[in-house]
């Protein structure tokens, strides 16, 4: 290693990483509220995301909707699309084996994918510009204007969804439902109305990851893959930890830049996985996961 | 108290339930009168616990009616059952693990909270201030009554077997049940702890005015506290009366000892050696 070190570039880098983290963060949060109501391990999260993305696309140029309220419909209809796939694909396997559920989920990924293949073509396109493109400087470094509102958007996400766990009674009707179901109905909470709630609410989150994603890297029918990333944050994490999610989502963001910037592109994965074989080794459960929780 | 004296608080009537082909319930009807302490017994697998979860909402009979206070409830949903005054324990302890026993106790009350935004904020203010402290007297009386006052804090999971018993108790009543039904409430217990918990249930009776249909095990705790005992055998209801008619039932008996006496069976036993020999 030279001996003037470039302190500036490795905090422009931890920045950038702490941008993408933030919306793994994000999406991990989709995720883990999804686990939490219904135990159910969502693989199709990714691809949830790029619904999301996508409808916005479609909004913002085929019907020329100003961006604002492309964002603001797609986020509602992604929402409803939640919502259906939980009623149609998810509620019916109520009672299933968690690996059953597991695969109907890796199912509605590639159904995902095939919708917006069919309609959108598997050609990459880009969002319009909606955010300010002065970049930001944070002392001396120089953060992308995208990283910087992206990271910003989901920053302000994560605590409402925080506060709402905490203050909301819709958050405490949550944790009694990821505690036990039976109990939970039987005490007046309506859990399927939770079910669906959490579906609704998780899908309307991961669309808004979706949309700044889709700004930062643009969109194409393989963005689902960035849903991979968040299923090994949410494993070192903890599966129904929110706390763990918003850990590991920046704990990676940060070593995939790290990885990627020092070492080169190709190491960003492998840093990322290994981590995640290092957590599986030592605690199989996550970082902040419940002890008896099911291993997959 | 003789069942059908006053207008009964829970009527069960002509109740089939069936899994696939196979029937859990069959005809089942029975009365519970408001005030009592209605027992169901009947031998393992004889569909006791199919019945409750029917009760509760959980399964959905075939045939027949369940009446609550009157109004026909067959088809009204879990949660809105337990919002007109049904609560319920489990047989395997049904706690929320994660928290603690006063966030428990205090998720009894959910049932009775408003549901709808609007409404959340019309109730805002003044009543709802109100509402919040008697909530709060009524769990402090539950949590004195059944002294349960040093372990609030605590996470129920670190609990005995008994007291997390206890606790599910607590938070049923803290749903200010009108019917309160009780999955094996001494089931694993020892003597000591089932001598409390069947004193809980015969205060429940009379200082809470709540009535308790039971599903129960420990025929001594069963006669003793019982006003009525409903017996079930493969789904059917073989016998229902007070505690002194049921174990004189000779259907009962052999429910329970199989078919036949004992003498009788005992004397098979002979002829089979005989014939050996």
């Amino acid at each position: 290693m030279s001996l003037e070190f470039d302190w500036l570039f490795l905090a422009e880098i931890m920045l950038a990483g702490l941008g993408a983290g933030g919306l793994y963060a994000l999406t991990g949060l989709a995720f883990v509220m999804i686990y939490k109501a219904t135990r159910v391990v969502n693989l199709a999260i990714g691809e949830m995301l790029m619904i999301g993305a996508y409808l916005c696309f479609g909004l913002a140029t085929a019907m020329n909707l100003p961006m604002w309220l492309a964002i603001l419909v797609a986020v509602i209809g992604s929402g409803g699309a939640g919502a259906l796939l939980e009623r149609v694909a998810i509620r019916p396997m109520l009672g299933e084996s968690p690996i059953a559920v597991f695969m109907v989920t890796v199912g509605l990924a590639s159904i995902l994918v095939g919708v917006v293949e069919l309609i959108w073509t598997s050609e990459p396109r880009r969002l319009p510009e909606f955010m300010p493109a002065t970049p930001v400087m944070i002392g001396e470094a120089f953060v992308p204007s995208k990283v910087f509102y992206g990271f910003l958007v989901a920053a302000v996400l994560i605590g409402v969804a925080l506060a709402v766990f905490r203050f909301w009674r819709g958050g405490v009707a949550l944790r009694a439902t990821a505690s036990d179901q039976q109990a939970a109905y039987s005490m007046g909470i309506d859990v399927p109305k939770v079910f669906s709630l959490s579906w609704t609410v998780a899908a309307m989150i991961a669309a808004i990851a979706g949309v700044i994603v889709g700004a930062v890297g643009g969109i194409s029918s393989t963005m689902g893959v960035f849903g991979l990333s968040v299923l090994v944050v949410v494993i070192v994490g903890g599966l129904d930890s929110v706390l763990g999610a918003l850990v590991a989502g920046l704990l990676i963001g940060v070593v995939e830049s790290l990885a990627g910037g020092f070492l080169g592109g190709e190491y960003k994965l492998l840093a990322t996985f290994l981590i995640l074989i290092v957590v599986l080794l030592v605690r199989p459960y996550g970082l902040f996961g419940t002890h008896e929780i099911e291993r997959l | 108290m003789h069942p059908g004296k006053a207008s009964p608080i829970l009527e069960v009537e002509g109740l089939t339930l069936s899994f696939g082909g196979i029937k859990a319930l069959t005809d089942v009807g029975f009365e519970v009168a408001p005030g009592s302490i209605t027992t169901v017994i009947g031998p393992n697998g004889a569909g006791k616990t199919s019945l409750f979860n029917t009760i509760s909402g959980f399964y959905k009979p075939s045939v027949g009616r369940i009446r609550f206070q009157g109004a026909d409830i067959t088809a009204t949903r879990p949660p809105e059952r337990a919002r007109l005054g049904l609560a319920r324990s489990f047989q395997n302890i049904a706690l929320f693990r994660g928290m603690t026993v006063l966030d428990n106790i205090k998720l009894g009350r959910h049932a009775h909270l408003r549901t709808n935004v609007f409404d959340a904020l019309v109730y805002f203010g003044r009543a709802r201030h109100e509402e919040m402290k008697l909530r709060e007297e009524i769990e402090e009386r539950i949590i004195d009554f059944l002294e349960i006052d040093h372990i609030r804090h605590m996470p129920v999971s670190v609990l005995s077997y008994g007291l997390q018993k206890r606790v599910e108790m607590a938070r049923a009543l803290a749903m200010r049940p009108k019917v309160l039904m009780l999955d094996e409430p001494v089931a694993g217990m020892n003597r000591e702890e089932t001598e409390d918990m069947a004193r809980f249930i015969l205060d429940v009776r009379e200082e809470w005015g709540v009535t308790v249909l039971m599903v129960e095990h420990d025929m001594g705790m069963v006669m003793d506290l019982s006003d009525h005992v409903v017996v079930l055998n493969f789904g059917q209801v073989i016998a229902d009366g007070t505690p002194a008619e049921v174990q004189a039932d000779p259907e009962v008996i052999k429910a329970y000892l199989g078919s036949g006496e004992v003498s009788e069976l005992r004397q098979r036993l002979h002829q089979a050696l005989a014939v050996e020999a």
